[in-house]
């Protein structure tokens, strides 16, 4: 199979390095060759933070390239938007509908772009886009953002349930296992 | 069983199953995790060490001692190792030493984009580059045979694509290494004149050794390809991009000990193609090799100096077809880093930029303090030059800047670099205030402890430096500590040290926001009814205030009720939600 791309975009501290490591377990169990790409140090604070999943038979690069990404999953409206040039022009966006201002917009030097979500419909974009924020809270915690989005990602991928939730288990510690499991089916029934 | 693992977590594993016994580093972003993955061995003893010369001083120690040893840093740290690398080159090993070093391209996490491949050239110490996790393993095992088979330290260079992807790993148990016993050997390991001019031979014939090693060794190695129209030489993750874009298509030389590069296998690959291409980052470090055995190379005339690659940039430097590229209509506002909602450096900073101090900065989280709204540090070069930069500073305008500039400083950067700016200052006497941000943690690389947390790389209780007494000790007799989130006691401290006719240290005291031992006060919620709208919190610059419909707002899955933001307002306008967090 020719390599295919996950992007994870969102901001820096929002949980985007767990669900990468819940993907590439998932994957790797699937018998694919993975490669996953992660942000440390700097940007972690609060800044754009990006996260690569790469699976197929071979795979060499382990980063995304512009015109690659079959899914980009993100945790905020304007991340998705600033990631869109990576994107397939066949791909698929699955965003929470948060937004959070970035400093630029806090300050006022700039403005957080309005209805963002139906612009990038409106371009032709596919875009799948739920109040992650809620359904985590739901859940028990908000910090379970990420799980639900990868709930939601999982309605595009034809592997079964068992397979996430065994990858599920493999990256979340026991005690939130059941939360994290309330996250994932949010998602995914949403 | 294949196991997917970080670039930095595969090197450990190579130590650990290369019987590596001792490993001390100064964390540093992309090394970070060599050493902290290493930790989770019982049979490895792992440190963290003050700083990176004190680090590869202490694997020495144990190499000479007969045990297997490592330190690690990251690019800018080997600079303040190099001392050590150059003659740890003479000396040559005991038991294998393994020093890894992470160059940072494209500058994600660093303060400049220095290409360390130079080191191994410079120093003449044989520099191992992997690919993935897989050769992260293997060739740290590697390194050791290596450095005990011709007798000297062994680089083993990362980068960030490398260091910090996760690629498919498979893991073998570790291997009994038997001490080797330390023998007092004075010409070989006390490098005075006499002694080192014996041993400089020593090292060029070593270098002989090692490039026919390389003409031989599987890690660098040939792939076919059916087009000979163009062979490309490469390394690294470039290694990686190239075969993204080319598959089988054209013959690739990759090189997995990047120095010494091989010789004859160089000349036989070229003469095999028509147009030889060197595909690497940053300087042009293989193809001036090339150049200097008179082949022809095409390189950095076609690849940038600059920044990371990627498949594209490769596939367009080398003619392939552009990908189709969407793209939105739109202005999408930047989002760099910023100080973390309840920051304990944000209320100092706040501080110093409403003072107007002229301030001297270092390098940590609270380098962020150069971005507005704060605005607030003016320069920052490198570990510990805030303090010997403000000294300097001082004593070219005296008076004139004394009683408005200040250095500030981490805790653990203090403890790297600034002890010994602080002395100069103690001994040459300006009247400079240094600012000891402790945050009781090393922050940006994750949370690292250092020697004034009074914990270990473990997080077992160890020796503890007292900040305080260690400044007192040097000669200060200002000495005072402050908690950053009371404003008025910033203010009143920043002024009194300042005026004070003397030298003083100011430790900003309060632990890392993000420390999990750290007990939150409830989120604050702005009550809308008595907000003006005046913006007078939005100058503090925390991610977790906003204005929406002209009154603030307080994101409460961000704010974790530091109350500074409620300092600056005049209306009393925040208040808790009373959910502790």
């Amino acid at each position: 199979m020719e390599t295919k791309n996950i992007m994870i975009v969102g901001v820096g501290g929002q949980g985007s390095l767990l669900a990468s490591k819940l993907l590439g377990q998932l994957l790797l169990s699937q018998g694919w060759d993975v490669k996953v790409s992660e942000v440390h140090g700097m940007s972690q604070r609060g800044g754009s933070v990006v996260t690569y999943v790469r699976y197929g038979d071979k795979v060499y690069s382990p980063v995304i390239d512009k015109g690659e990404a079959d899914f980009i999953v993100s945790f905020e409206q304007l991340e998705a938007a600033r990631w869109l040039s990576y994107l397939k022009p066949e791909g698929q966006i699955v965003t929470s509908t948060q937004q959070m201002d970035p400093m630029p917009v806090v300050i006022g030097a700039a403005s957080y772009p309005e209805n963002l979500i139906e612009k990038m419909r409106a371009a032709g974009v596919k875009v799948d886009a739920l109040d992650c924020l809620s359904l985590a809270r739901e859940a028990g915690s908000v910090k379970a953002v990420n799980i639900v989005l990868m709930g939601r990602l999982s309605h595009y991928f034809d592997l079964p349930e068992e397979a996430w939730m065994a990858a599920l288990e493999s990256v979340v510690p026991p005690k939130f296992l059941e939360l994290n499991k309330k996250a994932f089916a949010l998602g995914r029934n949403a | 069983m294949k196991r997917l693992m970080l670039g930095n977590a595969a090197a450990a594993r190579g130590l650990y199953e290369a019987g590596c016994a001792v490993a001390s580093s100064y964390p540093g972003t992309p090394s970070t995790e060599i050493t902290e993955e290493a930790a989770k061995f019982e049979e490895i003893y792992c440190e963290w060490a003050p700083n990176e010369k004190v680090a590869m001083e202490t694997a020495f120690g144990a190499s000479l001692a007969g045990k297997r040893s490592f330190c690690g840093m990251k690019h800018v740290g080997l600079n303040v190792a190099a001392d050590p690398l150059f003659t740890v080159s003479y000396t040559g090993v005991n038991a294998g030493m393994v020093i890894a070093v992470a160059d940072d391209p494209g500058m994600h996490s660093s303060q400049n984009e220095q290409d360390s491949r130079h080191y191994a050239e410079a120093a003449k110490i044989p520099m191992l580059e992997p690919s993935d996790s897989a050769e992260a393993l293997a060739f740290a095992k590697l390194a050791y045979e290596l450095s005990e088979q011709f007798d000297t330290p062994v680089l083993y260079k990362m980068c960030t694509r490398v260091a910090h992807s996760q690629s498919a790993v498979e893991t073998s148990p570790r291997a009994d290494i038997p001490v080797r016993p330390y023998e007092k050997n004075i010409a070989k390991y006390v490098m005075m004149p006499g002694n080192a001019i014996r041993r400089h031979p020593v090292v060029e014939e070593r270098t002989r050794k090692l490039v026919a090693w390389a003409e031989t060794a599987e890690i660098n190695r040939l792939e076919s390809g059916q087009d000979r129209s163009v062979g490309i030489v490469t390394s690294s993750t470039c290694y990686q991009y190239v075969k993204e874009v080319c598959g089988d298509r054209y013959p690739v030389l990759k090189l997995g000990m990047i120095w010494p590069m091989p010789e004859e296998k160089l000349r036989a690959f070229a003469a095999s193609v028509e147009k030889l291409v060197v595909v690497e980052e940053l300087d042009p470090f293989i193809e001036n090799h090339c150049r200097v055995l008179g082949l022809k190379p095409v390189g950095k005339e076609l690849f940038p100096l600059l920044g990371e690659f990627s498949q594209n940039l490769v596939a367009e430097k080398l003619g392939f077809a552009p990908k189709a590229i969407r793209s939105l209509d739109e202005t999408v506002p930047g989002r760099p880093p910023v100080m973390c909602a309840g920051c304990p450096h944000r209320g100092m900073f706040y501080t110093l930029a409403k003072n107007k101090v002229t301030v001297l900065g270092d390098i940590g989280c609270y380098t962020l303090g150069a971005v507005a709204p704060l605005s607030a540090i003016e320069m920052t070069l490198c570990m510990g030059a805030s303090i010997s930069g403000l000294h300097g500073f001082n004593k070219a305008l005296g008076a004139q800047s004394e009683q408005k500039t200040v250095a500030v400083i981490g805790d653990s950067t203090f403890m790297h670099s600034g002890m010994t700016g602080l002395a100069n200052i103690a001994y040459n006497q300006s009247n400079s205030t240094v600012i000891i941000l402790d945050n009781s943690i090393t922050g940006m690389t994750g949370h690292q402890q250092n020697p004034t947390t009074g914990y270990n790389i473990k997080g077992d209780p160890a020796g503890k430096i007292d900040l305080e007494a260690l400044c007192r000790a040097m000669g200060f007799n200002r000495v005072r500590v402050v908690d950053p989130y009371d404003l008025a006691a910033c203010d009143r401290a920043v002024k009194e040290e300042l005026a004070a006719a003397e030298p003083s240290v100011i430790i900003s005291r309060r632990p890392c926001a993000l420390l999990k031992y750290v007990k939150h006060k409830a989120p604050l919620r702005v009550n809308t009814a008595k907000c003006v709208g005046c913006k007078s919190c939005m100058r503090v610059g925390c991610p977790a205030i906003s204005i929406k419909e002209g009154k603030a707002r307080v994101d409460e899955t961000l704010c974790v009720g530091c109350g500074v933001c409620s300092q600056l307002c005049r209306v009393d306008a925040f208040e808790s939600t009373g959910k502790e967090g």
